[in-house]
């Protein structure tokens, strides 16, 4: 049977020649279709949904929109174009040719990067199937399903470099990637935040702004990688990451503007009054950033690690914005400062840099995130509100790391059993919270109708009009 | 020196990013190709004299962020640094406001290639549609006195002292409109009704960045509030809600408001070159406005006033078409309603009175159609329009009718309303 390649899979990697390759995805394929079919999208196969899609890399080819069955959705491969004569240009290995292929010495080390990463794809599509049955709106309902198509196709980009690169094991890790399944016991994915529940829409934006995040500046960091296709791949992906970032930092905008409008209307700021007039209290609002905001910070890993170091100093993995910093690039011999608690104190301490690059990229993350966080408050400042959303303090729940298990208050002031008791139902979201927000969730699918707990955006997908039908019911 | 206006008057469509919908995802950055966007912690810029409006960061960019465009006069473009202040996106400048820059009513935009995305869909059905701000003059009438413009610049403002501040309606605290009256003691800032001048309002924004002025038409006569003083006065609306009713505390109407006699104010200005009054003692005026709108209406009707007092004035017509929600939130009810009917035509449209239907400016010249004809027709008579951009359409569109109903071609009386500095726009 001929199949056109380039128009059922869209790609720049010469996969009409590449038959090794082509031999390896006829396989993957319908596992990965299978896949979908079981723990993709709840109901959703009948729906058309006004996508983007990729056709190439290039600014005419990125942003293709058109209705498409999501199950029909042209996954493709995609590299940035290759920069010619690339140099490495951080770790041991500064000045030299970038790879083309895996060697040997790496091998391992680079199977287990694209893994991990390739394992938080499908891990977050899992998360999100049910969301579709309870959208806002169909507009945000759009927005959910091309995250999740997105993802679908940030998994195929980590399986085509395990398929091209790794060979037999390659293969198998990409198989291995459609078989864990989020929040199995027996089974489950392989980052803790991707087996926790997004249970709801709130969860799903705040999951969009931190999670995503976490996984921006982890493409980020490979997109600096001494491996060519892999820093080629990551750097298409970013683009693609933005969109998820968006979805939720205008989400949780929208929120906070609705809750505002039902604030001033009220006069009010009982959380009480607001929960009753069906929009989410500022009080819930922060308790879902603490929980987010620190479940992610975690994906960063160990303050200290000699992986982390071994990473960088091979070239696999660089920091954010390697290139546009004006260090040696090689960090040995410098130090950085990590949190640690002693005598019931959080103490600073000085670790060697090349240890502490987790706690790097981490602490680029919380810049990051805490900009977003202040384009937030501009929401309530607009409104009148003297109240603002903060950040908890970077050791607040933490389950990774030296601050892990340590009872701390958001403020990060360490705290003995009987206080957290006290106050966890102040800090993080408690059963009661995600029954009210659950209670909110029902579907809208009038087009330009949008639930009362949000409000609409400000603009539509692709400059089309917010009561756009940005998905038809066939 | 007719090098150095054209240059001036070159209009370009200027690429900007909207900082209130943008995530700073980097992506545009990351994508132009001739590296003319660049960023600090707080937005994305674009460096208009770099960006060849290839259009490559358009599609990728999640957001709509990118897609904005303003016509500006290539040498006013504005600077990054500029937008990276900004927490919104500036309004497209008036026909007015570019008319003060030097660009010529019918200049064309200078742009290597439209735009292709920024093309509402609705342009594309063949049929121009009616655009009420191309009506606008660009000049001011023949008779105007001469403006100063851009005495003090927001590098340089200067600084007045507040002596007078009053709720000039009847309304509560929501609805309130301020007459705010500020003197300038020894410093030269001649200002000509029609004219405006911007506060900057004190602190900084959330983001410890100074505020940006705010602008605002003079309700006073180029002679002083109290004539022979050097002060002007202010119409102030205290913003509580924007346009679509939301709550927004405005950092500049609100900062005014509150204002104490003896405080001090940073002024810059004055601005604005073509919404001038006809000095011509047997010229008329036409004025049409809505809110806020008739401080420039309030400035030109006192310096008739003022004039008719003393004498020196041979018998020009004064008609108002005045717009409010209710009556006890109309600026100067009291004062206006007390001035003689044989000096000044008042029409009075509220949209909001309880148990009346809803009355708009443009009802009430509908209604007195027969009246404006002859004006139109009259090359000693000027019109006015100052308040919402809502209005200013139908108000627009009211003149047409006028014209068209006593037999005259709109066209053409547009075209010299428009070539004798007859008309006048000022909507925000």
């Amino acid at each position: 049977m001929a199949i056109d390649y380039s128009q059922k899979i869209p790609n720049n990697v010469q996969l009409a020649d590449d038959r090794t390759l082509q031999r390896a995805l006829e396989q993957w394929q319908p596992n990965f279709i299978q896949w979908w079919d079981d723990v993709g999208p709840d109901e959703s196969a009948k729906l058309d949904v006004y996508l983007r899609t990729a056709t190439s890399v290039d600014p005419q080819g990125w942003a293709h929109f058109d209705y498409v069955k999501m199950r029909d959705y042209r996954w493709g491969i995609f590299l940035n174009p290759a920069e010619a004569d690339r140099k490495i240009h951080f770790g041991d290995h500064l000045g030299e040719a970038a790879w083309q292929d895996v060697p040997g010495e790496h091998r391992a080390n680079l199977r287990r990067i694209i893994v991990t990463q390739g394992d938080t794809e499908p891990a977050s599509v899992e998360q999100q199937r049910h969301l579709g049955l309870t959208a806002p709106s169909l507009y945000d309902l759009r927005n959910l399903f091309q995250v999740n198509v997105e993802e679908g196709r940030h998994l195929w980009a980590m399986v085509y470099l395990l398929q091209k690169y790794f060979g037999r094991d390659g293969r198998e890790e990409a198989g291995a990637l459609l078989e864990r399944t989020s929040g199995d016991e027996n089974n489950p994915r392989i980052l803790g935040a991707f087996n926790e529940k997004t249970p709801d829409w709130l969860a799903f934006f705040m999951f969009t702004y931190f999670t995503d995040r976490d996984g921006k500046f982890q493409l980020a960091a490979l997109s600096e990688s001494a491996f060519d296709p892999l820093a080629r791949t990551t750097k298409f992906m970013l683009t693609e990451e933005a969109h998820h970032m968006f979805v939720g930092e205008s989400g949780v905008s929208r929120v906070l503007q609705r809750t505002a409008q039902v604030m001033n209307e009220l006069r009010t700021d009982d959380p009480g009054k607001v929960r009753a007039a069906g929009a989410i209290d500022l009080a819930t609002l922060q308790r879902y950033l603490n929980f987010h905001y620190s479940v992610t910070i975690d994906l960063f890993g160990a303050d200290q690690s000699s992986n982390a170091a071994t990473f960088y100093s091979s070239g696999l993995k660089g920091r954010f914005e390697e290139g546009k910093r004006s260090d040696d690039h090689v960090l040995k011999g410098q130090t950085y400062k990590v949190l640690e608690v002693q005598n019931g104190q959080l103490v600073e301490k000085d670790v060697p840099m090349l240890n502490a690059l987790n706690e790097v990229l981490r602490d680029d993350f919380i810049k990051d995130s805490v900009a977003g966080v202040g384009r937030w408050n501009k929401v309530l400042d607009k409104a009148g509100l003297p109240q603002r959303l903060v950040v908890p303090h970077k050791a607040f729940n933490r389950k990774i790391g030296a601050l892990a298990g340590i009872r701390m208050s958001p403020e990060g002031r360490v705290v003995g059993d009987d206080e957290w008791k006290a106050h966890e139902a102040e800090w993080l979201p408690s059963a009661a919270d995600r029954a009210f927000v659950g209670s909110l969730m029902g579907r809208v699918v009038e087009p330009g109708k949008f639930a009362g707990w949000i409000a609409p955006p400000a603009v539509g997908i692709n400059r089309q009009p917010v009561d756009f039908e940005y998905v038809r019911f066939g | 020196m007719d090098t150095a206006v054209a240059a001036d008057a070159v209009l370009i469509k200027q690429h900007l990013i909207d900082p209130e919908i943008c995530i700073r995802c980097n992506t545009c950055e990351a994508t132009c190709p001739v590296g003319a966007i660049t960023h600090d912690e707080r937005n994305y810029v674009v460096r208009a004299d770099v960006c060849n409006q290839c259009m490559a960061c358009i599609a990728p960019c999640p957001t709509g962020s990118i897609d904005n465009w303003r016509t500006m006069p290539k040498a006013r473009a504005y600077a990054i640094e500029a937008q990276l202040l900004w927490d919104e996106l500036p309004p497209e400048l008036t026909a007015d406001q570019l008319a003060a820059e030097g660009v010529a009513p019918d200049a064309v935009v200078a742009v290597q290639a439209e735009p292709v995305l920024a093309v509402k869909p609705e342009a594309a059905n063949g049929e121009a549609p009616f655009n009420s701000a191309a009506y606008g003059a660009t000049v001011p009438p023949w008779s105007a006195a001469h403006a100063y413009t851009n005495l003090f610049g927001p590098k340089t403002p200067t600084t007045a002292t507040v002596v007078g501040n009053v709720n000039c309606t009847e309304a509560g605290f929501h609805n309130q409109t301020h007459h705010i009256v500020l003197d300038f003691g020894a410093i030269p800032f001649p200002v000509l009704e029609g004219q405006s001048i911007g506060v900057v309002p004190p602190g900084v924004d959330a983001l410890g960045r100074p505020h940006v002025a705010r602008q605002y038409s003079v309700a006073s006569p180029r002679n002083g509030e109290r004539p022979g003083y050097n002060n002007v006065s202010l119409t102030v609306k205290r913003v509580t809600e924007d346009h679509q009713g939301r709550a927004v505390r405005g950092v500049a109407s609100n900062y005014l408001c509150d204002l104490k006699v003896g405080d001090t104010v940073q002024v810059i200005g004055p601005f604005g070159q073509s919404f001038l009054m006809p000095n011509h003692p047997r010229s008329h005026i036409v004025m049409v406005c809505t809110g806020t709108g008739s401080a420039p209406m309030r400035a030109m009707t006192e310096w008739r006033r003022r004039l008719r007092k003393s004498g020196k004035f041979e018998g020009g017509k004064l008609m108002l078409f005045f717009g409010a929600r209710t009556r006890e939130e109309l600026p100067y009810f009291g004062p206006l309603t007390s001035l003689p009917k044989d000096f000044i035509d008042i029409n009075l449209a509220f949209s909001r009175t309880p148990g009346q239907p809803r009355k708009y400016v443009q009802d009430l010249m509908h209604e007195r159609a027969v009246d404006l004809a002859p004006l139109l027709a009259d090359p000693n008579a000027h019109f006015y329009v100052c308040g919402l951009k809502a209005m200013e359409e139908g108000v627009l569109l009211a003149l047409r009718d006028a014209a068209s109903g006593s037999g005259l071609d709109w066209e053409e009386v547009a075209g010299s309303l428009k070539r004798e500095g007859r008309l006048h726009l000022e909507t925000y």
